[in-house]
């Protein structure tokens, strides 16, 4: 979602990067760039302002005049701002010495409070094995209740709901003494969205918190906010004085200014990222990754977790030993492409990787279906066809089109693809390098 | 432009007769309760908050500061750097030659230009093809369900026109039992299928069960979807084409809903949403906050999409016409 940002900083920055000395002019030029792109990132005009006036600071001072190469210690000021920014070390939940451990969501309309609540619930219970139940208290909104019932079950989680005709505080309430005796780990309380300016709305969310005494309080911020979210969150953190923040919608284009200002503003850090319409695309947010990434250093941590929360190591190892004697077959490569597609869309991945930055990558049209694709191709053959190719005549692979909603050139296409890669690892596996055309596949 | 419910409509002549002239439910705008005192209200409340006040101290002389108070009160507003640079630009040359007299004349023709810059195509909405389709979208949680309750309300309590809502959002959990109540509240028909199901299908059986039931209009609710994901915004094409094969010309009306919050990402929005379906206006939602919806002039600026309602608040009377001239007022109201 920083990619435009990156883009922007690369551009200032790289004027600077091939000239080697910095001049008082280079810095201005480069600051200006920054405000700018900050700004079109949404990031409050006032937290700006003190961000490129500290960057400017440093960058004229000894420190970089004196450096071997002042540029690349730019880069790194610019980088450790950002991260400074939003949110240094990072922040965990606390979870209580007593059960269950209480965590209150609030947030304006619409920025994905109930999902968020779900997608928090799943996480503490896969991630951190917690037994977690779910408090309705969103008794305004047309069927926000019915919502968090089915998400609520999706996420695993029990639901406590006493329909729409009762107080929210009273609610919550109940369910925190629900919580209790049926003894669950972690409660999280869901609440109605609301105006940062509806004061008697802003009455009842602290008496909730009030009344349930909640270990975490959560803002849940739509990572789209533009300037407002700075009043935003003045605002609810005066009256629920939130510990962290969800970031949502993180995986739309926006630049994500707003992460930025809040933290900047209030000191809360943020806490999670929800990344994706399912339940599971919610993870940590890390401020010092998500700063690497905004200057195009790419995200090497995240993508090294994804890979190992979805690759079985022991099957990793059959798949190789298989490569190694020339036993792999469509089946396999079918799994092995199910299992980069676990981790999530191939864009996303392609922009953790360290030298591929938001300019190059706006070029190249990633698509997730093509991998579908080839795996209904594969799945529409028998396992004879499979293991063998070459028994694919000119009939089955119409058959196989026709299953699999392709054309024969698609399915050409793979096969050719197929033994090519084969006569490669052949070739490696006999201690020859493969040419680049060959590794490429060229067609 | 349009400022009231009169002017955003073009109804077919029949219907028009059958209001009553200059409609009892155009509230005086100025009454208690009426929306613009409402909206004045609610500015009043961040004034605080942004400690700018524009119109009373700085622009009084037109000197460096005041340009560069009314840029930042701009950027403020999310109108966007380059939306703005234009805008104060153009001030600044009519300053230097010496057009502006004063402080007053400045705020004036400021607010001239920036009324002038949210006047594109025509903001109205056609209700006379029978039955005539209106198809809602936008980015999740942006308040597409709730505008569409509103706008039935008022199009059947108000207007007496007899509206079905088809649930089009078979993505989200609990999303067609939202529309059902807005159904109920507004008294209009329901069509609706099972969760999981193609959005596609729910918009052709509802465009035909309009016909078979003759109602006026259909306002089909779509999921919330984020413009880059692209399967989705090609199954928003596809919900179009399906629309538009069983009944030729429709959708005759397609409204995007941008969240007021919403900053120079909704110029995003409002691009990749058009290449996949052809939007036709704007509703600006939750212009009740302290969020003034500047993104909405970016998009009027670059794209020429006007925008034709907005949202002030949760009461189904909270939906109201577009007014250029208020909402660049509003703008400066900080």
């Amino acid at each position: 979602m920083f990619d435009a940002l990156s883009e922007r900083l690369q551009a200032a920055l790289g004027d600077v990067r091939s000239r080697g000395k910095l001049t008082e002019d280079d810095v201005s030029k480069a600051m200006r760039q920054i405000r700018l792109a900050l700004l079109e990132a949404d990031v409050n005009f006032q937290v700006v302002k003190r961000f490129t006036a500290q960057v400017r600071e440093r960058a004229l001072g000894q420190e970089v005049m004196e450096s071997l190469n002042p540029a690349q210690q730019v880069v790194k000021i610019v980088s450790d701002e950002l991260t400074d920014l939003m949110g240094g070390a990072g922040r965990d939940l606390v979870f209580g010495s007593k059960s269950p451990t209480v965590i209150l969501m609030a947030g304006l309309q619409g920025s994905g409070k109930t999902t968020a609540c779900a997608k928090l619930a799943r996480h503490l219970r896969e991630e951190n094995g917690k037994d977690v139940a779910l408090a309705a208290c969103d008794v305004y909104r047309p069927a926000a209740v019915d919502q968090l019932v089915k998400v609520g079950a999706q996420a695993g989680a029990a639901v406590y709901e006493q329909g729409t005709g009762r107080d929210p505080v009273d609610i919550a309430e109940w369910a925190l003494g629900r919580a209790r005796s049926e003894e669950r780990d972690v409660l999280i309380v869901d609440t109605s969205g609301r105006l940062h300016v509806d004061e008697a709305l802003m009455a009842e969310l602290a008496k909730i918190k009030k009344r349930t005494k909640p270990h975490n309080v959560l803002l849940v911020v739509d990572s789209m906010t533009g300037q407002d979210a700075v009043n935003v969150a003045e605002s609810f953190s005066a009256t629920a004085a939130f510990d962290g923040v969800v970031l949502t919608k993180v995986d739309g284009d926006a630049r994500g200014g707003a992460a930025l200002s809040v933290k900047a503003v209030t000191g809360k850090p943020i806490i999670y990222a929800s990344t994706g319409e399912k339940l599971d695309a919610f993870e940590r947010f890390h401020p010092d990754r998500m700063a690497q990434r905004i200057l195009g250093m790419g995200d090497v941590m995240t993508l090294v977790e994804k890979a190992e929360a979805q690759i079985d190591e022991d099957r990793a190892a059959e798949l190789e030993r298989k490569l190694r004697n020339q036993q792999f077959t469509l089946e396999d490569f079918l799994e092995q492409m199910q299992q980069v597609r676990k981790m999530g869309p191939l864009s996303g991945l392609l922009k953790m990787i360290p030298g591929l930055n938001s300019a190059q990558l706006s070029g190249m049209n990633v698509d997730d279906r093509e991998l579908d694709r080839l795996g209904a191709i594969i799945t529409s053959m028998t396992p004879e066809e499979r293991r063998n190719p070459g028994v694919l005549n000119g009939s089955r692979r119409r058959r196989i089109a026709r299953g699999s909603g392709t054309s024969v050139q698609a399915v050409n296409q793979l096969v050719k693809q197929f033994s090519q890669m084969q006569k490669v690892m052949r070739q490696v596996s006999q201690g020859r390098m493969p040419s680049l055309s060959q590794l490429v596949g060229g067609r | 432009m349009a400022r009231t419910w009169r002017e955003l409509f073009v109804l077919p002549e029949e219907a028009e007769r059958s209001i009553p002239e200059d409609g009892a439910s155009e509230p005086d705008p100025e009454r208690p309760g009426g929306f613009f005192r409402r909206l004045r209200e609610n500015l009043r409340k961040s004034r605080e908050a942004l400690g700018a006040e524009l119109e009373a101290s700085v622009l009084q002389r037109l000197d460096d500061e005041a340009f560069e108070r009314l840029e930042e009160t701009l950027i403020y507003a999310d109108v966007g750097a380059q939306t703005t640079a234009s805008i104060v630009e153009r001030l600044e040359s009519e300053a230097g030659a010496g057009e502006l007299a004063g402080g007053d004349d400045l705020t004036r023709r400021l607010r001239e230009l920036l009324a002038d810059a949210a006047r594109v195509g025509d903001d109205r909405i056609d209700l006379r093809p029978n039955p005539t389709v209106i198809l809602c979208i936008g980015v999740n949680g942006t308040g597409k369900t709730t505008t569409i309750g509103k706008l039935a309300w008022h199009l059947s309590q108000e207007l007496g026109r007899s509206v079905l809502l088809a649930a089009g959002d078979t993505f989200r959990a609990a999303a067609v039992e939202q529309l059902g109540t807005w159904a109920e509240r507004a008294g209009a028909d329901f069509v609706r299928a099972a969760q999981g199901s193609d959005p596609g299908a729910v918009a052709y059986d509802a465009v035909e069960a309009a016909r078979a039931r003759e109602h006026d209009v259909v306002v089909v609710d779509t999921a919330g979807r984020l413009h880059t994901q692209s399967h989705l915004m090609e199954e928003l094409s596809k919900v179009r084409r399906v629309i538009e094969k069983q009944l030729p010309g429709a959708p005759h009306e397609t409204l995007l809903t941008i969240d007021a919050t919403t900053g120079q990402n909704g110029l995003r929005q409002a691009m990749l949403f058009r290449e996949a379906v052809e939007v036709s206006g704007i509703v600006l939602t939750k212009l009740d906050g302290t969020a003034k919806g500047g993104i909405a002039l970016a998009i009027a600026q670059e794209l020429g999409v006007p925008v034709k309602l907005i949202g002030i608040g949760e009461a189904i009377e909270d939906l109201r016409p577009f007014d250029p001239d208020d909402f660049a007022r509003a703008l400066l109201e900080s």
